[in-house]
């Protein structure tokens, strides 16, 4: 059992990566060594199928044994998931499944855990778990599928539905101000956080890997297609009409441009965010090369939370897509379980001779 | 000048003060001095939810009471024969306690007229002593200038005058502790320790400590001490100890004895806070503390790491067991190994934080969605609390199930001797996991199945995540029998609903038979108790027997299943008594199980139930059903059970 890192190069030299206590296989692994035997159940069309199928997909390259996988989840459609990849999984309970995952990783540095979420899920009843997991940074990658509606109680609005939107539970219209989730993991001190699409196979696999390698909490929103109860959320950033207008694409390192180069980023100096500008030298436009530059690697989250308020609060026009953030900080299951071993090194003798020094101290005395 | 001593069997005293003024240390410590020097004793503190009520009020009262003895004792006692009293509102706030006869030290510095009138005093209750109309005049009272002395004793070290006045519980204790012949070099020896980096505190402390005691040596106001011998007790080594301290340490101890490391999710909650505090300082064993953002998330990751192989506990009070419920559930869903510690309180709601209540038990047994049965253990005593913890663990671990650990603000911030045990005479836990799967001849592994059961407990396998063949998933959908996969068969809920039921009532198989404490085997009534009332409810059965009566008392550990003699053993009685802190929870489960009349003696006020009125209601029972007269005047004391044998 060997515990070397995976094929993912790290942005931080000296790091370690999020799966490097994991222990590793030489054995060749495909999609169908982590496929359940379970019949999945979701809805035809269901953008849950797409991330399943590429997270299968993907798992293999991370070449870590499968018994040392572990998936949990609350409660949604999304929250089937663990059920259906032949890895050890928990289906909890709703909201909750942060906090489970905290306890798991905190307790076994060997295992490379997951936590599969709604935006029910973790932000409504959740919301409190995920922000502390966030500010603690467990070693944990959290997917977030956010479709913009509660799927399984039957299409209520959720936390990130816009405002206005008619569903069963609000016949004139919600009045609820929604989240921006990566706005809202952002200014939760996420240590990563990113966007990705369930129809961008490319792009959800290579936002994954760089989560998975990423040692801390990694949060990834997936905008996920609900076609019964919010069909057509994302229409405009997957259409290849709009898209190119619609996304903007988020790569460390690269100015940020889109719209086919027609636009792009600048920093707006009267407000202190990021404004959208006409990309050329003609009147009012701006050189591509005075563009933004991401830096995901920005240890001041200021720029990425400005450009995670680009993000359409109501329907979804345009969004940034790609990792807003990724910074080195230590994770809390890593200090967590160095406190146990520093302390346990630091004391003599075995535990039961220990105990019987513990129960035995205090004032004590002798009845003959 | 040699002064008369008296034997004395047992005293109660009660140092009372405002919250300010250190009485629960000064408690502390002369209980420490007197278990040192061999007493038996219970103690009761007694504080204020508020760190620091407004100075001088009687809600900003705070009070330790220790029953000390030659002979064994069971609870803290009634009615203190002592009273210390710091202010006026502390001597205003415990009067009412007070026998006729008792005695009351009080420190005059601060009878003050503005104090007097923050206690709600009209005149000095001190002025009029010994006159016609003196309103102390039924008890024996000694003022004194405990602060103005204390200050002049500790003058030579330079403090500001407030920090010289806040030794005077140290001078209180010296004084105190002469009048009882109490040790005093484990005080000087904590003095020394805990003021170790403040100098000249640590000097003035110990000097009003000393000067207290000297006081009582010399002054003419005390012309007598006393002396309580040292109680027989079974030949071992003892120590005092809490119940927070000792239910700390019998998880420490369930981790050590199970091999497994120990995984602590709380979130901070009075009373049960301490236990948080004092597993976290034993990372050395092995142990891991999480802080949790709630009650939800302390569960989760107790969970969580159970699921990892862990031995997950949670902390907690009555309101975060309400938080808790629905992750109980899931605990009994995916049958994981689980403590979940309850230290009651006061209830409902946020209630009486500080004082103590036993009106969780019908929250623990029923208080989830849908049939979650889980085990329920109660400790009886402060130095019990290390034992039912270890059971509980036992049953956690062995059943994988969620176990209720039943304590309450009694027995968390109440303390007893106790007698250390051996660590090689402790229960073994075996946590048995399962074993990776052999592969059949033709090279395939079997597909493990998670819902199997182990045919005398019904335990499915605890299988954590690491072993190759053993990849499964669990959660809170029902699970199909046997291979744990999402199932909505109506008659697999229905056998899953019972086997999870059947599994929680096997464990009655590991439990011994109850012991009936009935000398006589005359008595028609049989007290019948859980948890902390332990002490009180034999308090009150003696005073019972010794007034030449009989009766029979039975105290419960495990509330889940009822051990299987309890209905013979009830049948065998004309008359059931339950003695509750709460309207009658236990009363009610007796009844729904065996049909029996069981009568409830109920009280809900914060405090453990007093020996002499339960004496009065046993009586009362004992006169029903053996149609005579009972009076119990003969034992207005609370005898050791060596004098009624
Ligand atoms: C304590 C509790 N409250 C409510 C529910 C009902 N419930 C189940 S899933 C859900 C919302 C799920 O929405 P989301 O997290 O967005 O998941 P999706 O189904 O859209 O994937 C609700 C309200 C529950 N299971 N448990
Ligand atoms: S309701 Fe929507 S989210 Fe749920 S399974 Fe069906 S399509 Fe998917
Ligand atoms: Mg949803």
């Amino acid at each position: 059992m060997s515990t070397t890192s995976t094929s993912t190069e790290l942005p931080f030299p000296g790091l370690r990566s999020g799966v490097e206590l994991v222990p590793t296989t030489d054995e060749p692994q495909t999609g169908k060594d982590f496929t359940s035997d379970q019949e999945v159940r979701w809805c035809p069309g269901c953008g849950d199928y797409a991330v399943l199928k590429a997270v299968q997909g993907f798992l293999p390259d991370l070449g870590l044994r499968r018994e040392n996988i572990v998936f949990v989840s609350g409660i949604g459609c999304s929250s089937r998931f663990p059920y259906y990849l032949d890895t050890y999984g928990m289906h909890s309970i709703h909201g909750r499944a942060p906090s489970i995952a905290t306890g798991l990783a905190t307790s076994r540095e060997d295992l490379s855990v997951w936590v599969v979420t709604g935006d029910g899920d973790a932000l409504s009843i959740g919301g409190n778990h995920l922000i502390h997991a966030l500010r603690r940074n467990v070693n944990m990658t959290i997917l977030l599928f956010n479709n913009r509606i509660y799927g399984l109680t039957k299409g209520q609005y959720s936390p990130t539905s816009e405002a206005g939107k008619i569903t069963k539970s609000t016949p004139m219209g919600s009045v609820d101000h929604p989240f921006n989730p990566v706005s809202l993991a952002l200014g939760a001190e996420g240590s990563f956080v990113a966007r990705t699409i369930d129809s961008d196979r490319k792009h959800l696999t290579s936002v994954l890997s760089a989560a998975a390698a990423h040692r801390g909490t990694s949060f990834v929103e997936i905008y996920q297609n609900c076609p019964i109860f919010n069909d057509g959320a994302f229409d405009a950033i997957k259409d290849n009409d709009t898209k190119a207008d619609a996304i903007i694409p988020l790569v460390h390192g690269e100015p940020i441009t889109f719209g086919n180069g027609s636009k792009g980023l600048v920093r707006d100096t009267a407000t202190g965010g990021v404004k959208i500008v006409e990309v050329g030298t003609g009147h009012g436009q701006v050189d591509p090369a005075a563009l933004l530059v991401h830096d995901a690697h920005n240890p001041d989250p200021t720029t990425a939370f400005a450009i995670s308020r680009l993000t359409d609060s109501g329907y979804l026009n345009q969004s940034p897509i790609g990792i807003f953030r990724q910074v080195e900080r230590p994770a809390y299951d890593d200090l967590a379980r160095a406190q146990v071993a520093t302390a346990r090194e630091a004391a003599a003798g075995d535990d039961a001779e220990r105990l019987a020094a513990l129960i035995g101290g205090g004032d004590t005395w002798t009845v003959v | 000048m040699s002064k008369q001593v008296k034997q004395l069997d047992r005293v109660i005293i009660r140092f009372a003060g405002d919250s300010g003024d250190g009485m629960q240390l000064t408690g502390d410590r002369f209980t420490q001095q007197s278990a040192v020097f061999g007493n038996d004793l219970v103690t009761l503190p007694n504080f204020p939810a508020e760190i620091r009520a407004p100075q001088g009020t009687l809600p900003g009262v705070s009070s330790f009471q220790v029953h000390l003895a030659d002979h064994d004792v069971l609870t803290p006692g009634d009615a203190p024969d002592v009273l210390v009293a710091m202010n006026p509102a502390a001597l205003k706030a415990n009067l009412g306690d007070l026998p006729r006869g008792a005695t009351i030290i009080v420190d005059t510095h601060d009878f003050t007229a503005r104090n007097l009138s923050k206690a709600g005093y009209d005149a000095n209750p001190l002025d009029a002593l010994g006159d016609a109309n003196d309103p102390l005049g039924e008890y024996a009272v000694h003022p004194v200038d405990l602060t103005g002395m204390t200050v002049e004793a500790v003058k030579q070290f330079g403090l500001s005058r407030k920090d010289a006045a806040r030794a005077k519980n140290m001078f209180a204790l010296g004084l105190l502790s002469w009048m009882y012949g109490r040790p005093t070099d484990p005080t000087v020896a904590f003095l020394e320790k805990r003021f170790a980096k403040v100098a000249d505190i640590r000097d003035a402390n110990v000097a009003a400590f000393k000067a207290g005691w000297n006081f009582g040596e010399t002054t003419e106001s005390f012309a007598v001490s006393y002396e309580i011998k040292p109680a027989p007790m079974a030949p071992g080594t003892y120590r005092n100890i809490t119940g927070n301290l000792a239910l700390a340490y019998g998880l420490v101890a369930a981790g050590v004895r199970s091999g497994l490391p120990v995984f602590l999710g709380s979130y901070p909650i009075t009373p049960a806070s301490d236990i948080l505090h004092e597993l976290s300082k034993h990372k050395a064993f092995g142990v891991t503390t999480l802080q949790a953002e709630d009650e939800i998330a302390g569960i989760g990751a107790a969970i969580g790491a159970s699921f990892g192989g862990a031995l997950g506990v949670t902390t907690t009070s009555g309101p975060g067991i309400a938080l808790k419920s629905e992750a109980i559930g899931l605990a009994v869903m995916t049958e994981l190994p689980l403590v979940v510690v309850d230290v009651q309180r006061g209830g409902p709601s946020t209630g009486l934080p500080t004082k103590t209540e036993q009106a969780d038990l019908l929250q623990a047994m029923f208080g989830r969605n849908g049939e979650a049965p889980v085990p329920i253990v109660a400790p009886q005593s402060p130095g019990d609390c290390f034992d039912a913890a270890l059971e509980a663990a036992r049953i956690a671990v062995t059943y994988r199930t969620p176990v209720m650990l039943l304590s309450d603000g009694y027995l968390a911030n109440g303390s007893e001797p106790w007698r250390i045990p051996e660590v090689d005479d402790l229960a073994v836990i075996d946590p048995k996991f399962a074993q990776a799967p052999a592969a059949d001849d033709d090279g395939t592994t079997p597909t493990f199945h998670p819902y199997t059961r182990d045919p005398e407990t019904l335990a499915r396998p605890w299988a954590p995540p690491g072993v190759a063949g053993l990849e499964h998933r669990i959660g809170g959908l029902e699970k199909a029998d046997i291979t744990g996969n999402i199932s909505y068969d109506p008659a697999n809920h229905d056998f899953m609903t019972r086997t999870r039921q059947a599994k929680v009532d096997r464990i009655a198989d590991s439990l011994p038979p109850l012991e009936v404490d009935d000398p006589s085997g005359q008595a028609r009534v049989v007290v019948l108790g859980w948890g902390s009332t332990y002490g009180p409810i034999g308090a009150g059965v003696r005073r019972v027997r010794k007034a030449g009566y009989h009766v029979a008392q039975v105290h419960l550990r495990h509330l889940n299943p009822f051990p299987k003699d309890l209905g013979d053993i009830l049948s065998r009685y004309d008359k059931v008594l339950v003695p509750e802190m709460n309207l009658g929870q236990l009363s009610l489960l007796v009844r729904a199980k065996y049909l029996v009349d069981a009568v409830g003696y109920n009280q809900v006020r914060g405090l453990p139930l007093k020996a002499a009125e339960l004496a009065e209601a046993i009586g009362e029972l004992v006169a029903q059903a053996e149609g005579v007269e009972v009076d119990l005047t003969a034992a207005t004391t609370e005898p050791s059970s060596q004098e009624v044998k």
